[in-house]
């Protein structure tokens, strides 16, 4: 089978392309990992395993489990309710799904710390039910809930909005109650998708920083996440430590990646017919 | 005679009235509280202490100087990242080649890495125990700690923007118009000036304008490669923690209030292209080309 | 099952879709929806199983008024023009779906034994761990068709079953179809825009035009006795010659035909290509042959009339006719409605 490039701009397009993925992608990875490799295995292993990085990994990710976990049902809920009701405000309300997209990460974060503080309008009612949010793990949660719900909402939508009435109707039609056919069928075929958002929606709560560090009081140990340890390393001119550090969350960020592209792909299984 | 002319149509999953408005008042609650709630404060905090605070503090020179770097930043980042977001497109939607899934997942790495990792790594490129650092010493140029290290290390976070918008579309719309342009004699270029900007253009505008919100707000990777020099090499999101942190929390908001004024905009914007059908690929309207 | 529509009506917005049917369709009974898009069939079929509601009568399953009963409650089996087979689950999942759901509990053998049942009915045995995606358009159209017979419908209703079908396919299913009914008996309502199908297929056909009823009866009855111009023309290739009626006769140049009961005045004759024929000399309606067509089986003639109006029609193979030739198109039989 010949494959003739058939369309003109090949050479400049790619060459365009390349120079410039390479030059501010890739360059600058690969200096990390060498950064990161130059230091033997024996240092690598005891700044990436020392105590104040590993409780920064818990930290990190048991914070984004729960913000992942409460966005699952968030988001589902929300594209729902956007999507199959009408009720006054609702082109509103799916706009204002992307403004943890658009706001800042830092202005994220001063208004969260603002809205849970203990003086703040949501912290000092918590409060009074001995709940308390900002400069605790929970805190960390919520700004990461934040940063990423658009991404679980907005990759739920498209399907839920493209399912095939049909399907529902044949459904009814084969005399299944609402719960059941959401269950058997609504839900099965938006799982593809719902995995996708949930794995994008997770390595972004590993990754952020700007809205976290506001809200979390940033205690080694106890509610520091991992990306402020490395920048502490920085200013503590221990680059090697930071080099280290970085490329855990570097790894970690490819093999997300990976796992949702595997999961993108499995989503459009369903809808790509044959 | 039955209720009949009451009833629009039979209904669907999920529509019995009590589910229905409970599940629309939770979430609107909880909408309320989590995003519409923070964009409030903004503005309530920023005028807590009157308005000759915040007018004072918008004018400082600092914030202004901030304002500019930022505005700077994004003048150079999101043309930049727009023309490399549609060679990228075209290359990889036109045609194929060996490596083009590959060459896909790499320009998407931007959009997963943290913005820290992305600081430290430029850290370790242009800085001076970076592979360049010792040239550029030699040569007396300032990358990092200095305004063009912050505008490179806003261009990798934002780097996917613009072709993440398009490749999908245009994936979608195929190659057959192209192909009819060349065949009658277009060159490359004014085979994308004539036949597919139009059809993109409005998804092209959108990832612009995605793309400058997201460079105008950048704050971890700049963090890092900023040196944090106030009226010199603060961006403005930097420059909001200087004064969060020096107990200026009035002004610190002030600063927010731009931004957050240019987030609202930023999602008018997208609400308007969404209309034009930017945003998602729409898919067929054809029912035979979807169910089983 | 037998199945009565009352004076149905059904709007959308401002489009009137279904204006006033009455229609009464016996027990067992396989009767075709026929007409134009836009005729209001599909919407009358939905109506019938609950997926839309009507604007206004009623309908009524056996002695019951079922207007008001959901969709899944009603006992119907449907079948979709595209089949809304459930992409994730397995051919005999699929069919299954309706045992597992409903309130009657079957165990597990049950369901399995009957799956397997269905699956040798449409004549599919062994395909029901594919997924839909890994099998044909006809084949899945019987296993939607397996699906809906599982749960005993009272009433089986399918919304243009061939409809996304190739044309051989389409052939094959129908038989297939008229066998299955033959077999179970079930009371089946389908929806057609395609004559042939609801002809081959049907006991009674039923003509809509614009929401309403124009025409029902076997499909003998239409054929022989299409009682507008528009069932006419739906039914088949017609060709329309000018005439005028005096005293129940109608005619057309040296052509006379019988007219009873229509006005006098200007009517129209309408002719099957297979009732035109072609003489030299007369006595007929003037005509001169613009081309003549090859066919395997004989030539078709496209003549054109003194009066302008283009007729087509069949001539034997060995009949010597050449374009441009002027003659005469004798007429065997037509029906004749008035303008």
């Amino acid at each position: 089978m010949r494959r003739r490039n058939v369309l003109p701009g090949l050479p400049l397009s790619l060459g365009v392309t390349l120079f410039y993925v390479g030059l501010i992608v890739v360059l600058p990875l690969a200096a990390l990992v060498i950064k990161a490799a130059s230091l033997g295995p024996a240092d690598y292993w005891q700044i990436v395993s020392s105590p104040r990085a590993v409780a920064s990994y818990r930290v990190t990710v048991l914070s984004a489990l729960g913000a992942t976990a409460f966005n699952l049902f968030f988001g589902l809920a929300l594209a729902w309710v956007v999507t199959r009701y009408r009720f006054p405000g609702r082109r509103i309300v799916d706009a204002m799904v992307d403004l943890p997209f658009a706001l800042p990460t830092a202005v994220a974060g001063i208004a969260l710390t603002a809205l849970f503080a203990n003086n703040g309008w949501f912290g000092s009612v918590l409060e009074g039910y001995g709940i308390k949010v900002a400069y605790t793990p929970l805190g960390i949660m919520i700004a990461m809930c934040f940063t990423s719900l658009p991404f679980i909402v907005r990759t739920v939508q498209p399907v839920l909005e493209d399912l095939d009435p049909a399907l529902e109707e044949a459904a009814q039609s084969l005399g299944g109650s609402d719960w059941t056919i959401f269950a058997k069928v609504i839900l099965p075929l938006l799982a593809p998708a719902l995995l996708a958002g949930v794995s994008l929606s997770f390595a972004r709560c590993l990754g952020e920083f700007g809205a976290i560090i506001f809200i979390a009081g940033n205690q080694p140990m106890s509610t520091e996440i991992t990306a402020l340890l490395i920048f502490i390393r920085l200013e503590e001119y221990d680059y090697q430590a930071a080099a280290a550090i970085a490329s855990v969350l570097l790894l970690t960020a490819f093999f997300m990646l990976g796992v949702t592209n595997w999961l993108q792909a499995r989503a459009l299984r369903y809808t790509v017919k044959g | 005679m039955s209720t009949l002319s009451t009833r629009k149509k039979p209904p669907r999953v999920g529509d019995n009235p009590l589910f229905r408005r409970t599940l629309i008042g939770v979430v609107l609650a909880l909408v309320a509280f989590v995003i519409v709630a923070p964009l409030i404060i903004i503005g309530v905090e920023a005028f807590a202490k009157g308005w000759a605070t915040y007018r004072d503090t918008i004018i400082h020179p600092d914030t202004l100087h901030a304002v500019m770097l930022t505005v700077l930043a994004a003048l150079i980042a999101v043309p930049v990242n727009t023309a490399f977001g549609i060679a990228a497109a075209w290359a990889i939607t036109k045609f194929d080649f060996w490596g083009k899934r590959f060459l896909l997942v790499v320009i998407e790495i931007p959009f997963s890495v943290s913005p820290i990792v992305a600081g430290v790594a430029y850290l370790f490129v242009y800085g001076l125990q970076g592979l360049f650092g010792p040239l550029l010493d030699a040569w007396d140029i300032k990358i990092l700690f200095a305004i063009p290290g912050i505008i490179i290390a806003s261009m990798f976070v934002t780097a996917p923007f613009v072709a993440r918008e398009l490749i999908p579309l245009m994936q979608a719309q195929g190659r057959d118009l192209e192909e009819a342009a060349t065949s009658l004699g277009a060159s490359g270029f004014r085979t994308f000036l004539s036949v597919t900007l139009p059809n993109v253009k409005w998804a092209l505008l959108y990832g612009v304008i995605l793309c400058n919100a997201r460079v105008m707000g950048e704050f971890g990777a700049v963090s890092v490669v900023s040196g944090n020099i106030r009226g010199q090499t603060n961006t403005l999101p930097l420059h909001i923690e200087l004064l969060y942190h020096d107990y200026q929390a009035a002004g610190a908001f002030a600063s927010a209030s731009i931004l957050a004024l240019i987030a609202v905009f930023t999602i008018i914007a997208k609400v308007a292209l969404e209309r034009q059908g930017a945003g998602r690929v729409r898919k067929t309207a054809n029912p035979a080309e979807k169910t089983s | 099952m037998k199945i009565r529509l009352e004076n149905v009506v059904k709007t959308f917005e401002t489009f009137r879709a279904v204006k006033d049917v009455s229609l009464d369709i016996g027990s067992g009974e396989l009767v075709a929806l026929l007409g134009p898009s836009g005729s209001g069939k599909t919407t009358i079929l939905r109506m019938v199983a609950g997926l839309e509601y009507s604007d206004g009568g009623h309908i009524y399953f056996g002695d019951q008024d079922a207007t008001d009963i959901p969709v899944r409650d009603r006992g119907v089996g449907f079948v979709f023009q595209h089949y809304a087979l459930f992409p994730h689950m397995t051919v005999a999942d699929n069919i299954a779906f309706g045992m597992k759901v409903s309130k009657v509990k079957r165990d597990k053998a049950a369901i399995d034994a009957r799956v397997t049942e269905l699956l040798r009915l449409v004549r599919l045995e062994g395909l029901g761990d594919r997924f839909p995606a890994q099998i044909s358009g006809g084949q899945r159209q019987r296993v939607a068709l397996a699906r809906a017979l599982a749960v005993d419908p009272k009433v089986l209703l399918l919304d243009e079953p061939f409809g996304a079908l190739d044309a051989n396919v389409r052939r094959d299913l129908r038989r297939w179809l008229r066998e299955i009914h033959s077999e179970l008996g079930i009371t089946t309502l389908f929806v057609t825009h395609d004559q042939e199908e609801a002809l081959d297929l049907a006991d009674r056909v039923v003509i809509l035009k614009d929401g309403q009823i124009v025409q029902q009866g076997t499909p003998e009855a239409v054929c022989r006795d299409p009682q507008s111009a528009f069932v006419m023309k739906f039914l088949g290739d017609a060709n329309v010659i000018a005439a005028d009626v005096r005293d129940g006769r109608a005619y057309a140049g040296d052509v006379c035909v019988d007219a009873a009961g229509v006005a006098d005045g200007r009517a129209e004759l309408y002719a099957r290509p297979s009732d035109l024929d072609w003489s030299h000399d007369g006595p007929g309606i003037a005509a001169t042959i613009s081309r003549v067509l090859d066919r395997a089986d004989g030539r078709r003639v496209l003549a054109t009339t003194a009066a302008g109006e283009a007729l087509e029609f069949d001539v034997e193979p060995e009949r010597l006719v050449k374009a441009g030739e002027a003659g005469f198109v004798t007429l065997r039989r037509a029906k004749v409605f008035a303008v």
